[in-house]
């Protein structure tokens, strides 16, 4: 299946995928909405710096999900291999936050449910991420890997 | 305002027309001047002129000069010129018939000649480069007086009016030669010079062209480097040079000239390599060793030499040519109206591919009877 | 603190009610301009640092960012303007020669623009390039005048060596140090797309590019840096550089900053010094020592690749060319003085040299005249702007150009003319590891791929209009142009009539 992976090499850290993600996901029509007026958009994707490496980390869709697993309210599923939350259902315990290894489920905007990356399924299929990339960094793509 | 040929460069479009008889019979002028006439339409009245090969048997050997000048003062000192550099063999006024369609006639008078031999010595020069020289000279220094044929058992006759009355004024129907083509021009301008007219010659090369070359000036500029001077700006003077060049100074064959002026694409000799790399490897050579003398944009010529006639079109065929035979005959012309004309039963009519050269020769008989 | 005695070139005006506060404008800007001040808890700028490159315009996600000319403005003179003034303050604080880079900025007469194309009407017909066969196809290097023939009447074939290009552009020298690695592989896998060569410059060959050495033209310059015999026998054709259109006169000099352990090893030097080109070469004080280079190199080439030589476009260009193509050069590679450099002082830029439309006149003229045209090729540099400057240049009497500027361009440069300072915003030219991130070659090469595309579709169809079906029966076509506003010596210089003519 396809996916979203960086390459550590072409990443400059400029940190912009975290704001076209954060818009994305919004849900607000203009750009720059998303971030004033008081709102604050999550982005799902997050760049570490340092040492002149930078690097966007986000879902990685894991074989075997801990988040998934650790879910008390049976929230998060599997489906056609993209690790997605259900809303209705979750219960803001924020356990998958701790227990993503990657760190990659974060808080979400509504400060009472969890938010990661579905690899912008609800948001047209192209992730919004790779759009955004200025250096092509971050690509969408199959490397056969199992879903 | 009137412009004169080498003033300006004015494009034209034209009629074409020649034949031969392989065999080396000689045939009337008239043939000729009815073939042309049938074209009519693709000329304005601006220009029409005629070559005939084989038209002086009796004076072979001798350079065959045929000259006009504005004026006496221009004859007489040309004349002297001639004098010091050749030997004089005959001279006369060419005769011409005065009828109404031609008019303003300059004085036409046609020399047989031999260069004088000391001079030849002196120059360094072959014969044949030691009288162009001579005709370069004449044609650019003297004043009023322009050479506008002279090859040896050949000859040029032109004049500003539509073909078939030039072919009367000129009494060709009192000529016969194994070979004749003709031209009928639709300039675009207001001519007075007759010089202008077409066919074009140097020695016995005579060139008719139907087209306007886009390569036009990238040729000169290239031709010029060779010690040509393109004084009358037209595509039928720097393509005359081009041939003479080619094939007279760089002995190429006129196949290879061929290739060298309506040049194969890339394409083409891209795929020649796969089946016969030694004949690609000559025409990548010839391309790009002359690229300069590619010529691009529409044309279709007949070039008239001793002994053969070459017709050749654009890469594209972006002017009508068409090819017939019939018995030891074969007849080249712009429209096969214009070769019905004269040989209504005519066979084999084909219309030659772009950059093919149709060439014929004279057989075996025709150059035991004409060379 | 002494006082500043010339104001901030440059005003970057940010849309607050636009600004996210992102701050991706001040992780992209080597020269530290912006910065987020959290106690006014926004976007800020020392708008000093400005040069312009326009990175953060044009990286910024809600288009808040403009940079415009400071309109600060001193008491106006037509004599002394504004930029001498700056000059003047700038080099009293100094003490040093002024550095520029990238082609002159200055109001000289653009030939290019003062010239028209023709188009054929009614007489001749225009050829449409998506129906005919359009060649664009160019062969570079010496061509026979005199046919051989052997024993048996066969042709003698042989060709001289030469280039063979697809298209007749080529992208020209600009070295390893003054550009970055990943502007190299750029420009080396364009080249090998487009079927034409890029030039290494005086810089030396990385060696993870050998592999695109048949569409590589190596350089020889005085400093001689990365040469040796693996080198020469690396590329395709090997480049003599005598001179610089945008520094005729002038060596080079790339600061030991920028020689990293790469660029060290490349241009065979210790890391860190400075590699400095002298004026001449110091074994050619005149054409004779030319002619030994050349044939140096061609010993050590077994006589399999062409040599050009790159001159700058002087005063007597049309002299020096007639003595190199007698030298043995297979090419000459003329450079006007509108050209680009990673750093010239900026007085030898501005005001050294001829504009490369007369240069290029004068030279294919002059070998005409001469009958030597054939001789070698001429390539046309310095300032070949868009597709229409190469078919006036074809026209004039060129066989191909070269092109730097756009070709970087391509690749995001903006013409901020900030090269010496080793900061490029967009890794073009910079060696700083962070900032040659930023030009990611797998985008780069394509983008330069498509321009040049790009331009041959439009040399296309110029020539099509024109009823020209190949590029040679353009080359010295010269027919083909008109001036437009030239004066009568200018028209003569030129070789062509004026419109309305």
């Amino acid at each position: 299946m396809k996916k979203v992976y960086v390459n550590e090499e072409r990443c400059l850290g400029c940190h912009l995928c975290e704001y076209y993600c954060a818009f994305a996901n919004s849900g607000e029509a203009e750009f720059y909405k998303a971030f004033k007026l008081g709102r604050s958009a999550v982005p799902r994707i997050k760049v570490e710096d340092g040492n002149g490496i930078n690097f966007a980390v986000q879902c990685r869709h894991c074989d075997n999900p801990l988040c998934m697993k650790n879910c008390i309210a049976g929230a998060i599923s599997k489906v056609d291999g993209v690790v997605r939350i259900d809303h209705e259902k979750c219960v803001g315990c924020y356990t998958c936050v701790l227990s993503c290894p990657y760190g990659c489920v974060a808080v979400g905007k509504d400060g009472h449910s969890a938010a990661k990356c579905e690899l912008c399924t609800a948001n047209g299929g192209i992730p919004q991420c790779v759009k955004g990339c200025i250096n092509g960094a971050i690509v969408f793509e199959e490397r056969g890997e199992t879903a | 305002m009137s412009f004169k040929e080498g003033e300006v460069r004015i494009p034209a479009g034209c009629a074409i027309s020649g034949f031969i008889n392989r065999s080396g019979k000689r045939v009337s002028g008239a043939d000729i001047v009815k073939s042309i006439s049938y074209m009519h339409d693709r000329s304005n009245g601006l220009g029409g002129g005629f070559a005939g090969y084989g038209i002086y048997p009796e004076y072979k050997e001798h350079y065959a000069f045929h000259v006009f000048y504005d004026n006496t003062e221009a004859r007489v000192k040309t004349e002297e010129f001639l004098d010091r550099h050749f030997d004089i063999i005959n001279l006369s006024r060419i005769p011409i018939r005065h009828i109404p369609e031609i008019k303003d006639e300059p004085l036409i008078w046609r020399y047989f000649l031999d260069p004088r031999p000391t001079k030849l010595t002196s120059s360094q020069l072959d014969e044949k480069e030691f009288t162009v020289k001579c005709v370069i000279r004449i044609n650019t220094e003297f004043d009023g007086a322009y050479v506008f044929s002279c090859g040896k058992n050949m000859g040029v006759f032109k004049a500003v009016g539509y073909p078939e009355d030039v072919g009367r004024f000129y009494r060709l129907d009192e000529y016969e030669g194994y070979a004749w083509t003709a031209h009928g021009r639709y300039p675009t301008n207001t001519p007075g010079w007759w010089g202008g007219a077409h066919p074009f010659a140097l020695l016995d090369y005579s060139i008719v062209h139907n087209g306007e070359i886009s390569s036009y000036d990238a040729n000169r500029r290239f031709i010029e480097m060779f010690g040509y001077k393109c004084t009358l700006l037209t595509d039928t003077e720097v393509i005359t040079y081009i041939f003479d060049w080619l094939n007279r100074k760089q002995s190429l064959s006129l196949e290879d000239v061929a290739s060298v002026i309506a040049a194969p694409f890339w394409s083409k000799i891209d795929s020649i390599e796969k089946t016969d790399p030694k004949r690609a490897a000559k025409l990548r050579y010839l391309r790009q060793a002359m690229s300069g003398l590619l010529i691009t944009g529409p044309f279709s010529i007949i070039l008239g030499y001793t002994g053969g006639l070459m017709a050749l079109n654009d890469r594209l065929k972006l002017r009508s040519m068409v090819v017939a035979e019939k018995g030891d005959t074969t007849y080249i012309a712009s429209e096969e109206c214009a070769i019905r004309a004269i040989c209504p039963d005519c066979e084999n009519v084909w219309s030659p591919k772009g950059g093919e050269p149709v060439i014929i020769t004279l057989n075996e008989e025709g150059k035991r009877r004409c060379l | 603190m002494p006082v500043n005695y010339f104001p901030a070139e440059f005003e970057v005006l940010r849309n607050y009610d636009k600004c996210i506060s992102c701050r991706a404008c001040e992780r992209q800007c080597a020269n530290e301009v912006h910065y987020y001040d959290a106690d006014f808890g926004k976007m800020l700028a020392h708008e000093n640092q400005c040069v312009d490159c326009q990175r953060c315009v044009c990286i910024c996600p809600t288009g808040a960012l403009k940079i415009r000319p400071n309109e600060n403005s001193f008491r106006k003179s037509a004599n002394y303007t504004q930029p001498l003034m700056t000059e003047a303050y700038r080099q009293a604080g100094t003490g040093s020669v002024l550095l520029s880079s990238m082609g002159t900025p200055k109001d000289y007469p653009v030939y290019w623009d003062k010239i028209l194309l023709n188009a054929s009407q009614v007489t001749n017909p225009p050829i449409d390039p998506l129906r005919e066969p359009m060649e664009t196809r160019v062969f570079l290097g010496k061509k026979p005048t005199q046919m051989k023939f052997d024993k048996n009447g066969e042709l003698d074939t042989t060709l001289e060596p030469s280039l063979t290009l697809n298209v007749p552009i080529m992208f020209s020298a600009m070295s390893y140090g003054s550009i970055s690695k990943n502007a190299h592989e750029s420009l080396a896998r364009a080249a090998e797309g487009l079927g034409t060569f890029y030039n290494t410059g005086e810089g030396g060959l990385h060696k993870d590019f050998y592999k695109y050495g048949a569409n590589t033209i190596v350089q020889v310059a005085s400093g001689r840096f990365g040469v040796h015999k693996d080198y020469l026998n690396a590329g395709a054709a090997i480049e003599i550089k005598m001179g610089q259109g945008a520094k005729p006169g002038i060596g080079g000099h790339l600061p030991g900053e920028k020689i990293k352990e790469d660029v060290a090893h490349t241009r065979m030097i210790p890391r860190g010094t400075d590699a400095i080109s002298p004026a001449p070469h110091h074994d050619i004080y005149s054409i004779e020592d030319l002619r030994q280079l050349i044939f140096s190199v061609k010993e050590a080439t077994e006589y399999k690749k062409p040599v050009i030589v790159k001159i700058a476009a002087v005063h007597n260009v049309a002299a020096i060319a007639s003595g190199v193509a007698r030298s043995g050069a297979d090419i000459i590679a003329i450079d006007g003085f509108r050209g680009g450099t990673g750093a010239a002082p900026t007085r030898i830029r501005d005001n050294v040299g001829i504009p490369i439309e007369l240069a290029l006149a004068a030279v294919d003229g002059r070998l005409r005249h001469e009958g030597i045209r054939n001789e070698v090729s001429i390539v046309a540099a310095g300032s070949i702007r868009c597709s229409s400057d190469a078919v006036k240049a074809i026209a004039l009497g060129a066989d191909a150009v070269y092109i730097a500027t756009p070709a970087l361009l391509a690749m995001g440069c903006h013409l901020c003319r900030s090269c010496h300072t080793g900061k490029c915003n967009w890794g073009i030219a910079t060696q700083n590891p962070e900032l040659v991130k930023r030009l990611n070659p797998d985008i780069a090469y394509k983008r330069l791929v498509n321009l040049v595309t790009a331009w041959n579709h439009e040399i296309q169809e110029i020539m099509g209009g024109m009823g020209i079906n190949s590029i040679e029966a353009l080359r010295g076509n010269r027919l083909m142009l008109r001036g437009i506003g030239l004066t009568e010596k200018e028209l003569q210089i030129l070789g062509i009539l004026h419109a309305g003519e």
